[in-house]
């Protein structure tokens, strides 16, 4: 096990490497100019070099990245922000409670739906709930985010008031400057990213679980529960389901590492203040830190869900279980 | 009263190609204490069979006709949730594939007691009494300890040890064992069989033990039938099936069967595929690889004859008595010159 958690432990600043170093080389490809969107539109050449001086903008690439690396390992700070000298860990440590809120809670609504659906789907193979599951699939896997948030936004927002059209409450009570908060607050405003995310994920999990099922009551040990004279239900629940689950477990894991690091689209048509907006804000202000901040924060989610996925696995599977 | 009468037992499935008779029509009885071989080719039906009988088949999928009686009672036909109540208890089942026929993420204990606890009306605690008590039975050691192990860590022919347990742990009429030593070693094989016959012996069940392996049925069996194309194509007691095989069929299984003692001499083999179900031949199943064909095999398909040697020994050929002995002195002067070289 420490040999194991080990080994994770290197893998995972191996990654952290590569993405941060991928990033600012990007970032030294593309034409932009931080430096001048920093200073605003009223400066003078002679105020950009300065902001440029300020931010080591005229430093070469592979120092200013050797001094990011200094700065996290050294102070743990992922550095300050070029447009708004905001600390970009304080800007995460604001963001990410935001996308979590939103990508854990779509979890638990495409979760709700799909493992039943799939299982159903399973047990009666082109029947009529099959068929509509899979034409429901087909839709959702070729919908794309923005035109699904956009429709409910419409629809369930504006058209029908049952739900706001935008925005986002803190789900504590009590934030300074926070126009409402608590739990209920929280949940109306995110019922619709919910509901998008479902419509996405549900797509794929819905075939996922129904692939695995029907992979999992075609196995022996199946059959052999059959003979012992058990009876439908005990048969799915002792002996199908967990097996089925496994693969269900990886790739959830993964997916979540990946939607915590920024659900762009989501964020944007709804408004919600979360990594994925501030990445698309960054980007537009050439915000390097703040770029690297989120992608490294990004990682270390991606790399967190994984050990999550192998341990949650030895519960699952006594066969890799470490003894 | 057999403890197993199979009646004109007939299984068909619907394809998107057409009908598959898988089973066309075959009766057979067992009794208590008494080993039935079951012999055959892939495709001949022979699990298609018992899948059936147990009622293990999915019921929108296949058509069943005929009749299995247990103990003289009707099997074919019966609610799911009296058909759960025997199987199991009163009929238990082994598998080909010990490595696979374990659930992975079960442990050995809650697997045997799951068996118990469906049936018997009993605490948890006496389920894994009965379960350390029926692994001891098996020959598996520390069953004390082994009971909290999962499938994974036990071998082969350990596996297979446990599926015994698990199959007899209701204590069964019949243990119906599907191929139950194909994927074992060859020792571990003689020590599963050995086993099966002791505990025959010491429960008193019926066995039927479906196999392609002549040497197993040898071993084990007291009656034998010889299915081919989804019917039975020969049926005897062991001796006599050994002794003076009548169907053309058997004479190639047993000239198939591998001899020690001719180095360097070929097998001999059946040549061709097993039919089709699809798309049987007319008349007798075997006619297309049958090397005594005549004209009246490929239209008409000859009845389960009794055979004037042995005890109720039945076959289907339409070779004359005098051919059919003529071609099995030949062949068994062969089998013999080549066991003498």
């Amino acid at each position: 096990m420490t040999q194991f958690l080990i080994r994770r432990i290197f893998w995972a600043i191996f990654l952290f490497f590569v993405a941060t170093i991928i990033t600012y080389l990007i970032f030294w490809v593309i034409p932009a100019d931080p430096a001048a969107l920093a200073a605003g539109k009223a400066a003078t050449p002679a105020d950009v070099a300065r902001v440029r001086h300020f931010l080591h903008l005229d430093e070469p690439i592979w120092r200013q990245y050797l001094r990011f690396v200094w700065n996290l390992v050294g102070h743990q700070s992922l550095g300050r922000s070029f447009v708004n000298r905001q600390s970009v860990n304080h800007t995460i440590g604001q963001d990410a409670p935001v996308t979590a809120s939103l990508v854990f809670g779509g979890a638990v609504f495409w979760l709700a739906l799909s493992i039943p659906v799939g299982i159903l789907s399973a047990l009666r193979p082109r029947s009529i709930l099959d068929r509509v599951s899979m034409t429901f699939v087909l839709i959702g896997i070729s919908a794309h985010p923005v035109w699904i948030g956009l429709l409910l936004s419409y629809f369930v927002g504006f058209q029908l008031h049952i739900t706001p059209i935008a925005g986002y409450c803190n789900f504590f009570t009590g934030t300074v400057g926070a126009q409402c908060s608590g739990p209920v607050q929280w949940a109306y405003h995110l019922i619709l990213p919910w509901i998008t995310f479902m419509i996405l994920f549900a797509a794929l999990y819905v075939r996922l679980v129904r692939a695995s099922v029907m992979e999992t009551m075609a196995e022996d040990y199946v059959r052999t529960a059959r003979a012992k004279g058990a009876s439908q239900a005990r048969v799915m629940i002792q002996h199908v389901l967990r097996n089925s689950l496994l693969p269900v477990v990886t790739i959830l894991g993964m997916d979540l590492g990946l939607a915590l690091g920024g659900a762009i689209f989501t964020e944007s048509i709804f408004n919600l203040p979360g990594l994925g907006h501030e990445v698309i804000n960054a980007y537009n202000n050439a915000d390097l830190p703040m770029i690297t901040g989120i992608v490294v924060f990004s990682t270390i989610c991606v790399i967190v869900f994984n050990l999550m996925v192998d341990i949650t696995y030895g519960f699952l599977d006594p066969r890799i279980r470490p003894s | 009263m057999p403890a197993l009468e199979v009646i004109d037992l007939a299984t068909s499935f619907q394809t998107d190609d057409g009908t598959v008779r898988a089973v066309a029509g075959v009766s057979f009885s067992v009794d208590k204490g008494r080993t039935l071989g079951v012999v055959g080719e892939s495709g001949s039906g022979k699990s298609v069979t018992f899948l059936t009988l147990m009622g293990l088949l999915d019921p929108r999928l296949s058509q069943v006709s005929g009749s299995v009686l247990l103990h003289g009672e009707e099997m074919l036909g019966i609610s799911q949730s009296r058909l759960r109540q025997i199987r199991g208890a009163k009929i238990g089942m082994i598998f080909q594939d010990p490595m696979t026929s374990l659930n992975p993420v079960k442990t050995i204990g809650w697997q045997l007691e799951e068996a118990a606890l469906l049936h018997q009306d009993i605490t948890r605690k006496e389920a894994r009494r009965q379960a350390v008590q029926i692994l001891k039975e098996v020959e598996i050691p520390f069953a004390e300890q082994r009971v909290r192990d999962y499938p994974h860590q036990f071998s082969g022919g350990m596996r297979q040890r446990v599926m015994i347990a698990m199959a007899l742990i209701n204590n069964p009429e019949i243990l119906i064992a599907d191929e139950p030593t194909t994927a074992l070693d060859v020792t571990t094989q003689a020590q599963i069989l050995r086993l099966m016959q002791r505990l025959q012996e010491e429960y008193g069940m019926a066995i039927i033990m479906i196999t392609h392996d002549l040497g197993v049925v040898a071993e084990v069996a007291n009656e034998v039938i010889v299915m081919y194309g989804g019917r039975i194509v020969e049926q005897a007691n062991v001796d006599d099936l050994f002794v003076k095989p009548e169907m053309p069929y058997t004479w190639g299984l047993l000239g198939s069967l591998p001899r020690l003692a001719t180095p360097g001499g070929r097998l001999e083999q059946i040549p061709g595929q097993p039919p089709s179900l699809l798309n049987p031949p007319p008349g007798c199943p075997f006619n297309p690889r049958c090397e005594y064909v005549m004209d009246i095999c490929r239209v008409k398909l000859p009845d389960l004859d009794l055979s004037p040697a042995g005890v109720d020994h039945r076959f289907r050929c339409h070779l004359d008595p005098e051919t059919r002995d003529r071609i099995w002195t030949v062949k068994k002067a062969g089998m013999v010159r080549e066991d003498a070289a």
